[in-house]
């Protein structure tokens, strides 16, 4: 069983999200369970293939049998483990905090909410664990439909938000298969380990060049990196709240990870950075997407729209951190990866927990917020410290790792928009803290007659699940130095060890 | 100009899909209608697909199938008289992406006429911005 471990982590999701969909036929209140204990078995199951990655090295699997590059592998070494785990913590704690304002969001539908959401989770762990360059184009393909679907659940203008985020998500997806298109036509081939093999040989024709290039394109829609971001602010902050903190951490921390798996298992690094000379034009356009970002960031109103522009900003970091090209920036752009998923997601659970005691996030109604809800703003102070970079918190480490590499290679202007962008996230969230903090709530304390309107720390699961987040969040930033050395020093290439 | 000419007709399923990706490309992103432009989406999806099918075929080669490969191994099969399967079955896959891809789409366009009670998007845009004013 425990050689199973690759397979099983995705077929339990898959069946499960069948099953709960008859689940919500027959009874409601079986879904929740059902889709918690397949994500729970699953994480488990991700936990024991990291345990044996570290003690075996990298694990291949044949799916079916099949053996490559015919069949599908899939392939795992330290870096997909940690984001494996990872992504189904985020799925798995986001389900137990979400239980409650799911089932008032999605009264009827909740059995379709559930086999969506545990859709989406098996896409991006395919995706995270494929060794096949058109089976990550489907598995992508998984994971945007569902998602797709789940924003277009909700009310108001999350249907046309979702229906824009289709038309740039399938523009994204249509570039990176015709690449992988390109690549089957030099090499005949589209296993990763195979390709790797192959494409030396040709990799000076423009064809192959053309291919990195559509692929490239094809993630950077797919991940909103700056001037491809159109679609994101609109599609998280329009999305369902239970929705919002599912996609929100997980789809453009999965996306960057698939960048720099198409770079390094089927690409060579040496590829990317010497003969395609791509690394400097890239960190520049991220220090555009991060100042901008900012700047966006701090023209919003409304909390969710605000975290929103933040994330746009984050692409920005990991993706100028990776195209620095050296061990600093790889490094703190893959820590970045992890701690950005836990951050992201406290955010977006606080915001959750808010928005389902005051349903409006516009920042005029946080007046007074810290006394009624202690424990979420708590939560939510953490996550903010964390996306400021304070540093006990995770954000710190990364961010450190970042601006070292940044000045190893030369360039300032990449550390210099680290620093700005993080001042300027301080003056965001310190705000946000003024108006929570010092903001008189009678006005809004009492509605029309007189009564006091019950505003009250959020439920009981939901506080757990924050906690444990924040916790997590604390203990990634304590933790940093055994997280890189134990899973992002193995995977670093040997093009990145040389001073660049 | 009679360069160009043979380039064009030596390639012509590449410039066909390439004409074909522009269209859809061209009417996702000038046209104001929703419905247009998923169909726009559609036509750059079909291009892709058609791309794929078009780089197994070739020239005087019989599909694959092999007629007299059974009962042991009597005789080579030379590859050259086959075409290569492997692109068409892999569109298969992409072939449903692009159906549910469409019917995701088409199904917020339904929700989307619902509620503003027209497909038209600029017009969808000018009720949000009365909506806008009115709340401020």
């Amino acid at each position: 069983m425990n050689s199973q471990f690759p397979a099983l982590i995705i077929v339990v999701p898959l069946i499960a999200a069948l099953l709960v969909n008859i689940a919500g036929w027959l009874r409601k209140s079986l879904c929740f369970p059902v889709a918690v204990a397949a994500l729970a078995a699953s994480w488990l199951f991700s936990i024991g293939l990291l345990h044996q990655v570290l003690h075996r090295g990298i694990i291949a699997y044949r799916m079916g049998g099949w053996s490559p590059p015919w069949g599908i592998a899939y392939r795992v070494d330290h870096l997909g483990g940690i984001v494996l785990m990872l992504v189904l913590l985020v799925g798995l704690i986001n389900v137990i905090a979400t239980r409650g304002t799911a089932a008032q969001a999605f009264n009827d539908r909740l059995g379709a909410f559930y086999s969506l959401y545990l859709l989406f989770v098996t896409g991006l762990m395919g995706i995270i664990i494929t060794g096949d360059a058109f089976n990550l184009y489907v598995l992508l393909e998984i994971a945007s439909l569902t998602a797709y679907a789940l924003i277009g659940m909700g009310g108001g203008r999350a249907p046309l938000s979702g229906l824009h985020y289709i038309f740039m998500g399938t523009i994204g997806a249509s570039f990176y298969l015709l690449g992988i298109g390109y690549l089957y036509i030099v090499t005949g081939s589209l296993n990763m380990a195979d390709l790797a093999v192959l494409l030396p040989s040709v990799e000076r024709t423009s064809l192959v060049k053309m291919s990195f290039i559509f692929c490239m394109v094809g993630l950077f829609i797919k991940m909103a990196f700056f001037p491809l971001h159109g679609w994101l602010p609109n599609a998280y902050s329009h999305a369902p709240n239970p929705c919002a903190s599912l996609i929100a951490p997980l789809t453009t921390k999965v996306m960057i990870y698939v960048m720099i798996r198409v770079i390094f298992s089927i690409y060579h690094p040496d590829f990317a950075f010497t003969t395609m000379r791509m690394g400097n034009p890239i960190v520049w356009l991220a220090v555009i997407a991060i100042l901008a970002g900012s700047i966006l960031a701090y023209r919003q109103d409304r909390l969710k729209r605000m975290l929103a522009y933040i994330i746009v900003v984050e692409v920005g970091y990991m993706v100028g951190g990776f195209w620095l090209g050296n061990r600093a920036g790889f490094t703190g752009a893959v820590l970045h990866i992890l701690n950005d998923a836990m951050m992201t997601l406290c955010l977006f659970l606080a915001v959750g927990a808010i928005a389902s005691r005051i349903d409006d996030d516009d920042f005029t109604r946080l007046q007074g917020i810290f006394r009624k809800m202690p424990f979420t703003m708590t939560a939510f102070v953490i996550g903010a410290l964390s996306i400021i970079g304070v540093p006990p918190t995770g954000g710190f480490f990364s961010k450190w790792y970042m601006i070292t590499g940044g000045l190893q290679a030369g360039h300032y202007a990449f550390a210099a928009a680290l620093v700005t962008s993080s001042l300027v996230s301080a003056l965001l969230f310190f705000r946000i803290f003024e108006i929570g903090y010092f903001g008189t709530f009678e006005k809004q304390d009492t509605d029309p007659h007189g009564m006091a309107t019950a505003v009250q720390e959020a439920p009981l699961d939901m506080l757990i699940a924050l906690a444990i987040t924040a916790g997590v969040v604390i203990l990634m930033g304590l933790y940093s130095y055994r997280l890189v050395s134990m899973f992002i020093d193995p995977v670093v290439p040997a093009a990145f060890m040389g001073g660049h | 100009m009679q360069e160009l000419m043979a380039v064009i007709v030596a390639k012509y399923n590449y410039w066909g899909v390439v004409v074909l990706m522009m269209i859809g490309l061209y009417a996702m992103i000038t046209k104001t209608n929703l419905v247009k432009k998923i169909i726009g989406m559609n036509i750059l999806q079909t291009a892709i697909i058609l791309f794929y099918v078009s780089i197994g075929a070739k020239w005087e080669a019989a599909i694959p199938i092999i007629a007299h490969g059974h009962g042991g191994n009597a005789h080579l099969i030379n590859v050259a008289e086959y075409m290569n399967p492997l692109p068409h079955v892999l569109m298969l896959t992409a072939i449903v992406v692009s159906v549910a891809t469409l019917g995701v789409a088409l199904a917020l366009a339904i929700q989307i006429h619902q509620q503003y009670d027209t497909l038209e998007e600029d017009e969808i845009i000018d009720q949000l911005k009365a909506d806008y004013m009115n709340r401020r």
